[in-house]
């Protein structure tokens, strides 16, 4: 384990239930992308969503999103049912897609206020969490630089801010470092591990292997079904891999 | 409301932030004012005759002389051969061919009629019948000059003549152009209005940052106000602007209340963003919004009113015209502008935008989903 990771085995842990989903189905025409998904998330858990390319896992994170609907299935996110409550878990989630989602032609501080406006922030919360951003991320060069001048990293960095300006209970983020160097994606996930603190619970797909190892749980989805889901540590015991690289690729080729 | 704000201020930081923005706001509706208003006429000038003058006498020289004289006509070539002047025609060079056959003053003079041919070209049905009827006048008041040079004094007493005064209303020296303006701001209006809007939904989906609106909670209404209000604001402003060129440059006249003018503006502009959202909605990228929105522009403003009139179309067409919004806001233009129409008189035009912007509105927004 790298010296700059927190320790393993996350203080801010609870027992409580934060995300629930029971037999989640969806499909599209005859074509089952998610095939009765069941799995818990519990309070203030950095929680890996894994699978290789196509295995459904964008799928699930836009239905707990609220961005699609599901086929079948309960489903209930930071607290609210996801069918009739709709509008009350988007108040309380945050969510960094694949695609790129920060307005190219605007500035950093523009977004950030753009965001925070439509998330019903106050002015004043806004500038001073626009600011402390700023220091925190170490650009307060770049407050007045249009997106589309900024490096990848740095808007990876601000999109995960913004994702979560509003402090949302849960944050999704959708693969969050592709595309990403690796001082970069060590600095991303320290960001990860700070928000984990707050007592954000974290909802992570990604396809760095060593990425899954910073998770508290890790699910490995094949072929749109949860083949596996577990810490890391019992994974790698349970599959007799020494990294979670091997469990992947003894499942995925199973 | 302050999240419509948030919407609004983002709207017109990026529309002022496209370089390109600013000249089709500014330059595009100058242009178009100019070289349309100039361009689109349907007065006939300098329709070209080609003469086959058979008789060659002082009589035909006469009337060839009265089309030579009218400011309608140029006499571009005079010749003997009616097979030349039909190959002028065919390559374009002659609109018209007179041909006058031999022994015309001769039967004239002997018999008291003649007859001279007229062969028109018609491919432009309409300007073919304005040039028959303007020749046709020509050869008229010809024939009264040869009855006055043939009779006596004592016969005309005895002639009853009949004499039309006319006069013209609105447009009282027929000038084309004080027709064409109020048309071709509507047309600007309209251009710019869906073009803005039918792109915008569909661009952010393309690189997008809708998904990342559609995961807040904010509502439809919301959404759809915040995307149509800046565009309306921007379209009302190039209106004025419009207007204001019309007025420096061709001196148009404003016979009525603008106040009047823009409260229907503003009613119309809400029929036309809509619907650019509502194709914005329904298209996915920004390609098809663009095509989608030409079709509907180009069936709009043909059947408007703007080219052609409406009251000689075929019953079915302008049944089928009451669906387009383009018609009914020409029709207010022209009557507030020109004839000084109160609201009285545009009412009915009037109600039928208002019925039609809170339908169209309607449909964007229960059109536009936030989940999939």
């Amino acid at each position: 384990m790298p010296h700059w990771l927190y320790s393993p085995g996350n203080m801010t842990v609870t027992s409580e239930n934060i995300i629930t989903v029971k037999n989640l189905v969806k499909k599209f025409g005859s074509f089952v992308a998610n095939d009765r998904l069941t799995f818990e998330v519990k309070k203030g858990e950095i929680f890996g969503f894994l699978g290789a390319n196509g295995a459904g896992k964008t799928t699930a994170i836009k239905i707990l999103c609220g961005l699609s609907y599901p086929t079948s299935g309960e489903l209930s996110v930071a607290g609210f049912d996801i069918y009739t409550q709709r509008e009350k878990v988007k108040q309380n989630i945050g969510y960094m897609s694949q695609r790129f989602s920060l307005y190219d032609d605007l500035t950093v501080y523009e977004n950030i206020r753009f965001y925070g406006g439509i998330y019903g922030l106050l002015k004043k919360e806004i500038d001073s969490r626009a600011h402390s951003l700023m220091l925190q991320l170490g650009f307060e060069s770049a407050r007045n630089k249009l997106i589309r001048d900024i490096p990848l990293g740095w808007k990876q960095k601000l999109a995960f801010s913004v994702a979560i300006l509003h402090n949302p209970k849960i944050v999704f983020l959708d693969e969050p470092t592709g595309g990403v160097d690796p001082i970069t994606r060590r600095q991303f996930w320290d960001m990860i591990y700070e928000a984990a603190h707050t007592g954000i619970t974290v909802f992570v797909t990604t396809h760095y292997m060593d990425e899954a190892e910073y998770c508290d749980r890790v699910s490995i989805m094949v072929e749109g079904r949860i083949a596996a889901l577990d810490t890391p540590d019992n994974l790698k015991q349970q599959f007799d891999a020494p990294s979670m690289n091997e469990v992947f690729i003894k499942l995925a080729r199973a | 409301m302050r999240t419509i704000l948030y919407i609004i201020q983002k709207e017109f930081l990026q529309v002022f932030r496209n370089k390109s923005m600013l000249p089709i706001i500014f330059v595009v509706p100058v242009f178009q004012l100019i070289i349309l208003v100039n361009a689109a006429t349907y007065e006939m000038k300098h329709i070209r005759v080609s003469v086959v003058d058979l008789d060659l006498s002082a009589t035909s020289r006469t009337l060839v002389s009265k089309f030579r004289g009218s400011p309608f006509y140029l006499i571009q070539s005079t010749g003997f051969s009616y097979r030349e002047a039909e190959d002028e025609m065919k390559r374009g060079t002659a609109d018209m061919i007179l041909q006058i056959p031999a022994d015309f003053e001769k039967n004239l003079l002997k018999e008291g009629r003649a007859k001279v041919q007229f062969v028109i070209n018609a491919i432009n049905g309409q300007s073919a019948g304005l040039t028959n009827a303007y020749s046709t006048m020509i050869l008229l008041d010809y024939n009264r000059e040869m009855l006055l040079k043939n009779t006596t004094p004592a016969m005309l007493a005895g002639l009853r003549n009949i004499q039309t005064d006319y006069s013209y209303w609105y447009n009282p020296k027929l000038n084309y152009k004080t027709y064409m303006v109020p048309g071709i701001l509507v047309l600007l209006v309209t251009i710019i209005g869906l073009l803005l809007s039918g792109m915008n939904i569909v661009r952010e989906m393309e690189l997008g940052t809708i998904e990342q609106i559609n995961v807040t909670p904010i509502n439809k209404i919301q959404f759809i106000s915040g995307k149509l209000l800046p565009f309306w604001i921007i379209g009302l402003f190039e209106l004025a602007f419009g207007l204001t060129v019309g007025k420096v440059l061709f001196n148009i006249p404003m016979e009525g209340n603008l106040g009047l003018i823009f409260l229907s503006a503003s009613v119309y502009l809400f029929v036309i963003l809509s619907f650019g959202l509502l194709i914005s909605t329904i298209t996915h990228t920004q390609q098809q919004a663009m095509l989608v929105s030409f079709f509907f522009m180009v069936v709009f403003i043909l059947m408007s009113g703007l080219f052609t009139s409406i009251e000689s179309m075929p019953q079915w067409a302008q049944n089928l015209d009451r669906l387009n919004p383009v018609m009914y806001f020409i029709r207010i233009m022209r009557m507030v502008l020109l004839k000084g129409s109160g609201f009285a008189d545009i009412s009915r035009h009037f109600w039928s935008l208002v019925v039609y912007a809170v339908c169209s509105l309607t449909l964007a927004i229960l059109r536009y989903r936030k989940v999939s």
